[in-house]
């Protein structure tokens, strides 16, 4: 390993994107109510308090909610889009499936808002969970496209002709050759989607009902000064999970590029 | 057959049709109503609906929200200032490390440097933005540290509720928004072309001045793009490390929607925001356009 300038330029950068997370566990196992150095010693008590609180158990159960159907939707979409981006252009494709991409390049507040004043103003319906998981849906699906674009162009598109020389319906190709390769990158979206949703703090804000998401609670949680160790241990579990999807995510998605027969040159976006 | 017999590119629009309704109804249908909303007034608790340009006369007026006075700028301009020195923090960071994982690391290496590049992205914003006012505060990692050690006699104030800690947090949150498009346009570039560089006289540095820098504009160009729009729209930042009283204008945006409840007020601050966005990005890419031709 060569030591160069720039590779240790690159470990004090990786450095400072891992400095606050780092400090989350060491926190959230202190036994002290103040966030402060030097540490007070080994304490399980915050997580004790996080499994006895009943309206975060609500919150949790509000955000898996919706972000298990949010994954779903937007996966459903984003393989809609990416495979109708594989195949031949018609006039305007491009322009179509250009503006589904469009939230990406959107301030999340402008997506908020607009929502709000058409759920509030317009429609005149009232804000609920399926509000959040309409909204969060609108973000989702451009990262959706993203990963499954990989998949679906890295396929060979004669594999699925010969499927259908041999005798299969079109539907029947898609099924039984296209999908079991594809399958990698529609776990990693529905993953990703998943994450996504989950942390997302804006949109949920402007449109959860009288129940809110997890992000939204701890929001809450952020005014007063006795909770901040509670934080700190909330923050580590979602941390943990976080990382275990996306370390799921990433086995998937190398598993796809593997079974395309592609060497493995990028992340997910 | 149906729908499955049909030409290849009518099956192709068919399949584009869900998530480009899904986005017309639930992108395109909201972008239209609040640009409507905006020429409303707010009568209390109810809409007046009768046309009106009375929110934007508000927002050019008085030295709030555009102008400023003597001392202190407008809140667009200010959010417009804060944003831009963090795009500019957060992509010049942001291009040796994408330069390093282009040219440094062995290719069966690179997805495992993005990976972990990426992972501290899709940890929780919220968390991460607390993070740093937790290291930052004043009673803060930072400040008890350097307290503990006896490097400083009492903690140091200008660490946090000021802009200084705004584009900090915000440098760190969108750091791999840069990395990623840097790094796309870098891989991009033809190794021979560094090679031909070299054979005809030119050392590493000022090859990487003519040969490399230029060609990784575009990356460069969509890095600040997509640091620089969203930051904008970043009320959580702002609030959670300027305390209650300083401002951006996303705070005013999402103060007129959720607690002021003036939201055709609020509608027509977003769409001026939008507006100047807008402008100032354009004018990036015109500035740029010279290194932008031709290479999609």
């Amino acid at each position: 390993m060569r030591w160069s300038a720039l590779r240790i330029y690159a470990m004090i950068y990786l450095a400072f994107l891992y400095a606050p997370i780092v400090l989350l566990p060491l926190f959230a196992f202190n036994d002290a109510s103040i966030i402060a150095f030097p540490l007070a010693g080994f304490s399980t008590r915050w997580f004790e308090q996080l499994w006895t609180t009943q309206a975060l158990h609500q919150a949790l159960r509000n955000s898996l909610f919706i972000a298990t159907l949010t994954a779903i939707f937007a996966t459903l979409l984003g393989t809609c889009a990416a495979r109708a981006g594989t195949m031949p252009n018609f006039p305007g494709k491009r322009g179509l499936l250009g503006f589904v991409m469009l939230p990406l390049v959107l301030p999340e507040i402008v997506i908020a808002v607009a929502l709000l004043v058409v759920v509030r103003q317009v429609l005149d319906l009232t804000l609920s969970n399926w509000t959040v998981i309409a909204a969060h849906t609108v973000i989702a699906v451009p990262f959706s496209i993203a990963i499954l674009n990989g998949a679906f162009q890295n396929l060979d598109p004669s594999f699925e002709e010969a499927a259908m020389d041999l005798g299969e319906t079109r539907w029947g190709a898609f099924r039984l050759v296209t999908l079991p390769l594809v399958v990698p990158g529609i776990i990693s979206s529905l993953l990703i989607c998943f994450i996504i949703s989950l942390d997302d703090f804006v949109v949920a804000q402007f449109l959860t009902g009288s129940n809110p998401t997890m992000p939204v609670y701890i929001y809450g949680l952020t005014r007063f000064v006795d909770a901040l160790p509670l934080i700190m241990a909330l923050g580590t579990v979602l941390v943990t999970i976080s990382v275990s999807l996306l370390v799921i995510a990433e086995y998937f998605r190398r598993r796809g590029v593997a079974r395309a027969g592609l060497k493995d040159t990028g992340g997910f976006l | 057959m149906g729908i499955f017999g049909r030409s290849p590119q009518a099956r192709a629009a068919l399949l584009s049709a869900p998530p480009f309704v899904y986005a017309l109804l639930l992108l395109a249908f909201p972008l239209v109503a609040i640009i409507l909303i905006s020429f409303w007034t707010q009568n209390g608790l109810t809409i007046d609906r009768a046309f009106t340009t009375a929110n934007y006369r508000e927002i050019f007026s008085g030295p709030i929200y555009i102008w400023g006075n003597a001392t202190r700028w407008g809140l667009l301009p200010l959010s417009l200032f804060v944003s831009a020195t963090v795009t500019f923090i957060t992509v010049v960071l942001a291009y040796p490390i994408a330069y390093f994982v282009s040219f440094g690391v062995p290719t069966q290496r690179k997805s495992l440097w993005l990976f972990l590049i990426t992972i501290p992205f899709w940890t929780s914003y919220l968390i991460r933005v607390f993070l740093w006012k937790v290291v930052l505060g004043y009673n803060g990692v930072v400040n008890t540290g350097l307290l503990e050690l006896g490097l400083i006699q009492e903690p140091l104030s200008f660490l946090l509720y000021n802009l200084n800690s705004v584009i900090i947090t915000l440098s760190h949150a969108y750091a791999v928004f840069a990395i990623l498009p840097i790094y796309v346009a870098l891989e991009k570039i033809d190794r021979s072309l560094l090679e031909a560089s070299q054979d005809l006289g030119e050392n590493r540095f000022t090859t990487f001045l003519r040969v490399t820098l230029p060609l990784s504009v575009p990356g460069i160009v969509g890095a600040v793009l997509i640091v620089f729009i969203p930051t904008i729209g970043d009320y959580v930042t702002p609030e959670l490390m300027l305390g209650s009283g300083g401002r951006l204008v996303s705070n005013l945006i999402q103060a007129q929607f959720l607690q002021l409840n003036n939201w055709p007020l609020g509608a027509a601050l977003a769409i001026v925001t939008m507006l100047a966005v807008a402008l100032v990005s354009l004018a990036f890419i015109l500035l740029n356009r010279r290194w932008l031709r031709g290479r999609a």
